[in-house]
């Protein structure tokens, strides 16, 4: 089947596809989180070795998975708008940021939560958490980048670079509890050796899954909202959103 | 059900976490619902404006 994949890279065409889906993203997103948070707190077992302080791993980790995720994708629609220029592409890019850098934000500060009570300091600078501090900055860089440049061509083109750049970085969190000492723990599921592999029960294993979908939806919702701002924006005056501006009324 | 929020003594940095987790999570929710309504209205404002003449 051979699908036009840049017809979808069109604002105009993308505009009312993505209006379609993302109220039914956020609903499932809604229904996941409640179903998620039940098991978080009524399901899963308390952890033999760290008592019910283990709990905040269900927010920390899908936090610091979608931080990291939310960034590739992110200089995935970059590196695809610098190389064939469609407009979508770096308006979804910078649709990401934002969401990203929450969820980078909420993952230091869960973990900093985390940290305290168990390795009896709330923040240490080694690998995992300074890669994941640079995360954060590599966010606010692109966003910042981003505004202070006013051709949106030109702020497009600048702030990809830094975003394909800063992807360096994401392997390096993911890997620096193996390539250096750390008192940050190990990953809780390793793919690999034939089929997936976790230290901790198939109940929390589903809860965390669960969390992780819940924020997936979360993010498909806010940034698909946030595009279609975003390009109303930018195509304010072109002819296509004055026709459907004129339909609504 | 105090024992339930205390979370065996953890329950500060469990609530700080999920509290501060669902804060900034619905808070962006927000923003981004309320930027879309007021473009809206300012692109609605002129297309009426652009209508009238």
């Amino acid at each position: 089947m051979a699908i036009n994949w840049f017809k979808y890279s069109s604002p105009a065409t993308f505009y009312p596809l993505a209006g379609r889906v993302a109220p039914w993203f956020a609903v499932a997103s809604v229904i996941l989180m409640v179903i998620g948070l039940y098991l978080s707190f009524f399901v899963a077992p308390t952890d033999y070795k760290q008592g019910e302080g283990y709990r905040i791993m269900f927010i920390h980790v899908p936090a610091a998975w979608m931080s990291m995720f939310i960034y590739i994708v992110m200089a995935g629609w970059a590196a695809a708008g610098m190389i064939w220029r469609t407009r979508l592409s770096s308006m979804m890019a910078t649709a990401l940021a934002p969401t990203g850098a929450m969820f980078t934000f909420v993952a230091l500060w869960t973990g900093a939560l985390w940290g305290k009570p168990m390795w009896g300091t709330w923040w240490v600078w080694d690998a995992r958490l300074t890669s994941e501090l640079i995360l954060l900055f590599l966010y606010i860089g692109f966003m910042a980048l981003e505004s202070a440049i006013d051709d949106p061509r030109r702020a497009a083109r600048a702030g990809g670079l830094l975003a394909l750049v800063g992807v360096i970085n994401v392997p390096i969190i993911y890997y620096s509890v193996q390539w250096w000492n750390t008192l940050h723990q190990g990953a809780s599921i390793k793919l690999g050796g034939g089929g997936m592999q976790s230290s901790m029960t198939t109940v929390m294993l589903w809860t965390l899954v669960i969390m992780a979908l819940a924020c997936w939806f979360y993010t498909i919702a806010v940034v698909l909202t946030r595009v279609r701002s975003i390009i109303l924006e930018r195509e304010g005056t072109s002819v296509w959103v004055k026709e459907m501006l004129q339909e609504e009324k | 059900m105090s024992e339930f929020f205390a979370m065996g003594g953890y329950g500060g940095y469990i609530w700080g976490s999920f509290g501060v987790a669902a804060l900034f999570m619905i808070g962006e929710a927000i923003l981004v619902v309320r930027r879309r309504r007021t473009l809206l209205q300012r692109l609605g404002r002129m297309v009426r404006l652009n209508s009238g003449e």
